[in-house]
């Protein structure tokens, strides 16, 4: 697997609610197998670029590159394709309310593998079992804890293998516990099945824990203001607004 | 005692001296009094504060600070707030660490008239454009459905089915018997004049299939079931799980809104015929109990005065009530935003336009049969 080469890139970009624009001029690299961090403090548009990122929100300019291919200037056809290969874990969850948990996690696979019903149980449940969620199957969402939705989303966005995987705030409303066991499993994936991780957080332990390149969104410019191993922006960062940031407040 | 006094302490500073409680709800200085003062004496380059005497305060103390920080920010006065008590001098400084940010589109000037008017007429075209594009959509996942390409869950389909057909029938049986009932007892009282009590059976029969029986329907069926489908489908766009079918590459459409179009326009006629089978029952009643009517009499005049006509008309109207209560439901749940009061925003305006589209379809279907003479 080659690391360094450039899986996702960001070029331009601005992004806009009508007239009000959220983010301008954002270029930075995402590169096969890293663990790219977007981080920046709440409200600053991280989730909103994440959307952009997974072809949820349109840019008002620029682009957004896959491989080379510009998400936002192909055919919708074409990009559902791209779409089919991330596999996305919400803020919520937002696992399908009406559906047990083996039918969430199913459903992608049902779709798009043309798998057998006992193929897909088995797989259903070693999804579930990485996630630690064994015996969790005939359970509603409604009837787990809040963290469990968030582990069995893990599981959904897992289900197809995914080319890359995004994460949307994953330790939020987690314990301790929970949330580095989660970013043991996010290191775990990247490890095991070279999948590319982009995570959209804020936590400051996390990011350190499992980081190897982020991007720092700044909410008085609207813009990035650093990119790069967040160890090395703590250690070497001249900005202080990014210092702030990594150090909690205390330079 | 008044709260404040002034004092030009020395040259070119204005000495606030705070006195008594500063609580909110008693009768405190505000900050027109400093304006009025800082304009009438002599020229000011310096505010600060002698809080010696102060008594408690709260909130009260800190909002008036703040508002004489801005003035003299903004008439280029210093403020030295070293005078205060550390408590408040702490917390003014905490509502000066992160300036206002004032470009967040929210703080803009009322518009003008004509602005707004041009503005709202924008907002209309783009809702209807909206509105045409859904039904677009809707009319193609349609045609898709005939070529047998649709994602759709066949159990999600039949648990809609259940619950829009089956689970419907208590309320329908009732609302639909009552109005039978009112009908054969509005229709009695003017029959009665001419001795003509057994036409109840008529108009009962008639009324009820041609009109009521299909539009108690509908209008039962937009409260309850259209309303569940906008908070829903509203509700599953604030939990991201929209987003989640979308990113998955499934549309939402197919998955989530052909189940539900297609369950009403099967269940809609089923229960319209429902309807009109109890109304009928529910005239019958008040037909034999009430008045000199013989069960055989009313079921043979009932039988006189129907035809299929009658009836494919009822019918026809409640397939078309059927789409346009999945249409509402469903577009108005997708429009949803990301909050809960914007669910309860989309199931009212669900009902709300359900039931004046079904009015405004009931009478161009009067006008149409009237003019084929049907």
């Amino acid at each position: 697997m080659n690391r360094s080469a450039s899986h996702i890139g960001v070029r331009n970009l601005t992004i806009a609610y009508g007239d009000f624009v959220v983010m301008r001029d954002l270029n930075f690299t995402i590169n096969r197998g890293d663990v790219f961090i977007i981080m920046g403090g709440s409200g600053c548009g991280k989730s909103t670029l994440m959307k952009v990122l997974i072809g949820l929100k349109s840019p008002a300019t620029g682009q957004v590159f896959y491989n080379d291919k510009s998400l936002w200037e192909i055919d919708p056809t074409d990009r559902q394709q791209i779409m089919q290969r991330f596999g996305i874990l919400y803020q919520s969850g937002a696992l399908w309310s009406s559906m047990t948990l083996a039918q969430n996690v199913g459903l992608p696979l049902e779709l798009y593998t043309g798998l057998a019903a006992g193929e897909i149980h088995d797989l259903v449940s070693l999804k579930l079992s990485l996630v630690g969620l064994a015996g969790f199957e005939e359970f509603y969402p409604s009837e787990i804890s809040g963290g469990m939705r968030k582990r069995a989303g893990l599981a959904r966005a897992m289900a197809l293998d995914p080319e890359v995987l995004f994460f949307d705030e994953p330790s939020a409303g987690l314990d301790p516990v929970s949330a580095r066991r989660l970013d043991d499993l996010i290191l775990e994936l990247r490890e095991s099945l070279g999948t590319t991780v982009v995570v959209v957080t804020h936590e400051l332990a996390s990011l350190f824990a499992i980081g190897n390149n982020s991007v720092f969104l700044d909410p008085e410019t609207r813009t990035m203001i650093a990119s790069g191993d967040p160890k090395q922006l703590l250690a070497e960062s001249p900005d202080p607004k990014v210092r702030r940031f990594l150090t909690r407040g205390e330079e | 005692m008044r709260a404040i006094s002034f004092q030009q302490s020395s040259e070119e500073t204005l000495l606030l001296k705070l006195s008594g409680p500063w609580k909110l709800g008693s009768d405190l200085p505000t900050v027109e009094d400093v304006a009025g003062r800082i304009a009438s004496g002599r020229r000011v380059r310096k505010v600060a504060f002698d809080a010696e005497d102060l008594g408690n305060w709260d909130a009260g103390l800190l909002t008036f600070l703040v508002k004489v920080r801005d003035l003299c920010r903004q008439k280029n006065i210093e403020l030295d707030s070293r005078g205060l008590p550390e408590g408040v001098h702490r917390l003014l400084g905490l509502a000066s660490a992160v300036p206002e940010i004032k470009d967040t589109g929210k703080n803009q000037v009322r518009e003008r008239w004509f602005a707004r008017v041009g503005d709202r007429t924008i907002e209309a075209v783009r809702a209807s454009r909206e509105v045409l594009e859904f039904i677009g959509d809707a009319t193609l996942t349609l045609a898709k459905l005939a070529g047998g390409r649709v994602r759709m869950r066949r159990s999600d389909l039949l648990l809609i089915i259940q619950q829009c057909g089956a689970d419907a029938l208590p309320i329908v049986t009732l609302i639909s018997a009552l109005i039978g009932l009112i009908l054969a007892f509005v229709g009695a009282v003017q029959l009665k004049l001419f001795g003509a009590e057994i036409y109840i059976a008529s108009l009962v029969a008639i009324g009820m299939t041609r009109e009521m029986g299909a539009m108690m329907a509908a209008i039962i069926m937009a409260g309850r079931t259209g309303a569940a489908f906008a908070a829903e489908l509203g509700t599953m766009q604030v939990n991201e799980e929209i987003d989640a079918l979308k990113t998955l590459g499934v549309s939402p459409m197919e998955f989530l809104v052909l189940p539900r179009m297609l369950a009403l326009v099967l269940m809609m006629p089923l229960l319209a015929v429902y309807a009109d089978l109890v109304g009928i029952l529910g005239g019958m009643a008040v037909g034999v109990g009430a008045f000199d009517i013989t069960l055989t009499q009313y079921a043979e005049q009932t039988q006189l005065a129907l035809n299929t006509r009658h009836i494919l008309i009822g019918v026809v109207k409640a397939g078309v009530f059927g789409i346009i209560i999945a249409v509402s439901g469903c577009l108005r749940g997708m429009q949803c935003g990301r909050s809960a009061t914007q669910v309860g925003y989309a199931a009212t305006s669900a009902v709300v336009t359900a039931i004046v589209w079904i009015i405004v379809a009931d009478g161009l279907f009067a006008v149409i049969t009237n003019v084929l003479k049907i």
